[in-house]
């Protein structure tokens, strides 16, 4: 690769400009970028193997934890998906109120990417000024559910949480102070010139592209993608809620920063909804601890687009699979394609653009026997001999471990 | 500009002046865990739900029970106080848990302990 012309730099895992361990690996001539080469893998935890080995209940903290901006669309897409296994009908006030923190967490989520993308454009005092309208929603979070991040609200069969009147109060107060703010910002994103000119024309996807590519999420609809589970297919309380699909034909990060201001502009208004039309009853209905055998796919728009998860359940108290797809795993093969031919300076924004999240994306490791003949994948089975195999001859000797256990239990 | 820079050195901090100054946590906050030894069954929901396995139920007597709670395990989701049948736990807005010893973050709430601050193991 090291030619006169051509070179590669490796960007990541750790490096300066990225917020998280990933690694980017790009092809240069020049300041101009040929292609870029994503690798995966940096963050992965076994979360999917963990929930097979804990039970349902246990699961919801577990899968909360996946991701800390947006705990509450995996807690809820999980849920969803037990709730249809199992074939319950939950009430409509629990429905409200899964909403509405979802709404909330939206609102906090496209804050705080406002104000990553004004730092990673140097526009430093964006950041100062969303971070600090944050915090009202995380107050506004932390006041409703307990918590300002991994709020614990669902549980399977409803939430855990009911919702006071004075509390509705405290949330309609503080959307208003939001509203006011974000009409500031969305004046300021189509006034301020230094900001238009540096996030125009960067990072192009066109509308093709992002069909190609199933760009989700704000990523695909800034390129005109009118795709939005919220709509497609309604899930808890949004069939009854009347909002509108932010799209933009810009098709580059200035785009994608309006759709996200224009998006918050929508989200006070669904909380409005939701505080106003919040129906009486209870907020939980008893579950069943063993869930009965089947299979269930849900979907949720979380804020970074959508999210998908698999539950298998196999009439036990465990589930057998459990399978997420977080929306950046879908973006993130776009970036390829915003960042052709374009100068490096643009990837850290290019990147940030998509709002990625690295440690939701990492699911899947897939092991390969690089020394045998056949390089195939390590099944589990074989996974565990090779290990049990490895640390014999390091010297192990697993009877004595094993007795050691037995004596602290 | 002047006037802007002159003002912001008189200003007190925008922050809270923590030690001396708290927050006072919202109502629904979900912290240190409590338990009353006298209301437990000994049926061990909590220990069964725990996500982390911090809470473990032991056997003291006749119809006594104590609590061991790792507070460094514990993540304060508070499902215990959900899935305990006789409202024996309960949470607490208590969030100051630092400790300079790893041995008192284990938490031991028996009978003669009682509700008084906890004995620590």
């Amino acid at each position: 690769m090291h030619n006169s012309e051509e070179f590669k730099i490796p960007i990541g895992p750790q490096h300066p400009a990225l917020k998280e361990p990933e690694s980017f690996s790009v092809a240069l001539k020049g300041e101009k970028i040929l292609g870029i080469e994503i690798r995966l893998g940096y963050n992965h935890r076994g979360i999917e193997k963990a929930a097979e080995e804990r039970t349902y209940i246990q699961d919801i903290y577990l899968i909360e934890r996946i991701c800390g901006i947006c705990s509450h669309s995996h807690s809820t897409a999980f849920v969803q998906a037990v709730e249809e296994i199992a074939g319950l009908e939950l009430p409509k006030r629990a429905l409200y109120i899964r909403t509405l923190i979802g709404e909330l967490e939206r609102v906090h989520s496209h804050l705080l990417w406002l104000g990553v993308a004004g730092h990673e454009i140097g526009f430093d005092t964006l950041l100062m000024y969303t971070w600090r309208d944050r915090e009202i929603v995380m107050d506004i979070l932390a006041l409703l559910t307990g918590n300002r991040v991994n709020y614990g609200i669902n549980t399977i069969g409803g939430v855990r949480r009911d919702i006071s009147k004075e509390q509705a109060e405290e949330v309609l107060k503080a959307m208003d102070t939001l509203e006011e703010r974000t009409k500031y910002y969305i004046e300021l994103g189509l006034s301020e010139t230094t900001l238009v000119k540096r996030l125009s024309g960067v990072g192009v996807l066109t509308y093709d592209d992002a069909l190609r590519l199933d760009a989700v999420g704000p990523t695909a609809r800034a390129s005109g993608v009118k795709r939005d589970v919220r709509k497609d297919d309604p899930y808890a309380a949004y069939g009854e809620m009347d909002f509108k699909v932010i799209t933009e034909k810009n098709c580059d990060v200035y785009g994608r920063t309006l759709v996200r201001l224009k998006e918050l502009m929508e989200a006070y208004q669904i909380i409005r909804q939701c505080i106003k039309n919040l129906p009486e009853g209870p907020v939980t209905i008893k579950a069943p601890r063993k869930i009965p055998a089947g299979e269930a796919l849900s979907r949720y728009e979380a804020p970074r687009g959508e999210d998908v998860h698999y539950v298998k359940a196999n009439g036990t108290e465990k589930p057998e699979r459990v399978k997420v797809r977080a929306p950046t795993l879908a973006n993130v093969q776009a970036v390829k394609q915003m960042l052709k031919d374009r100068f490096l300076a643009d990837m850290p924004i290019v990147i940030a653009a998509i709002d990625p999240c690295f440690s939701c994306t990492d699911r899947l490791v897939s092991l390969r026997q690089v020394d045998s003949k056949d390089k195939k994948t390590m099944n589990w089975q074989t996974l565990r001999e090779y290990s049990i195999d490895w640390h014999r001859k390091q010297g192990i000797d697993f009877k004595k471990l094993n007795q050691k256990l037995k004596t602290n239990v | 500009m002047i006037r802007e820079v002159l003002r912001s050195i008189f200003k007190k901090p925008a922050t809270n002046l923590y030690p001396a100054q708290k927050l006072v946590m919202p109502e629904k906050f979900r912290g240190k865990l409590k338990f009353n030894p006298v209301k437990c069954i000994g049926c061990k929901m909590c220990m069964r739900d725990c996500p982390t396995g911090a809470i473990t139920i032991n056997k003291v007597g006749e119809k006594k029970f104590e609590a061991v709670i790792d507070l460094g395990k514990c993540i304060y989701c508070a499902q215990c106080v959900d899935s305990c049948l006789k409202k024996a736990l309960e949470a607490t807005r208590e969030v100051e848990l630092a400790q300079q010893d790893i041995k008192k973050l284990k938490v031991t709430y028996s009978d003669e302990s009682g509700n008084e601050p906890p004995k620590e193991a």
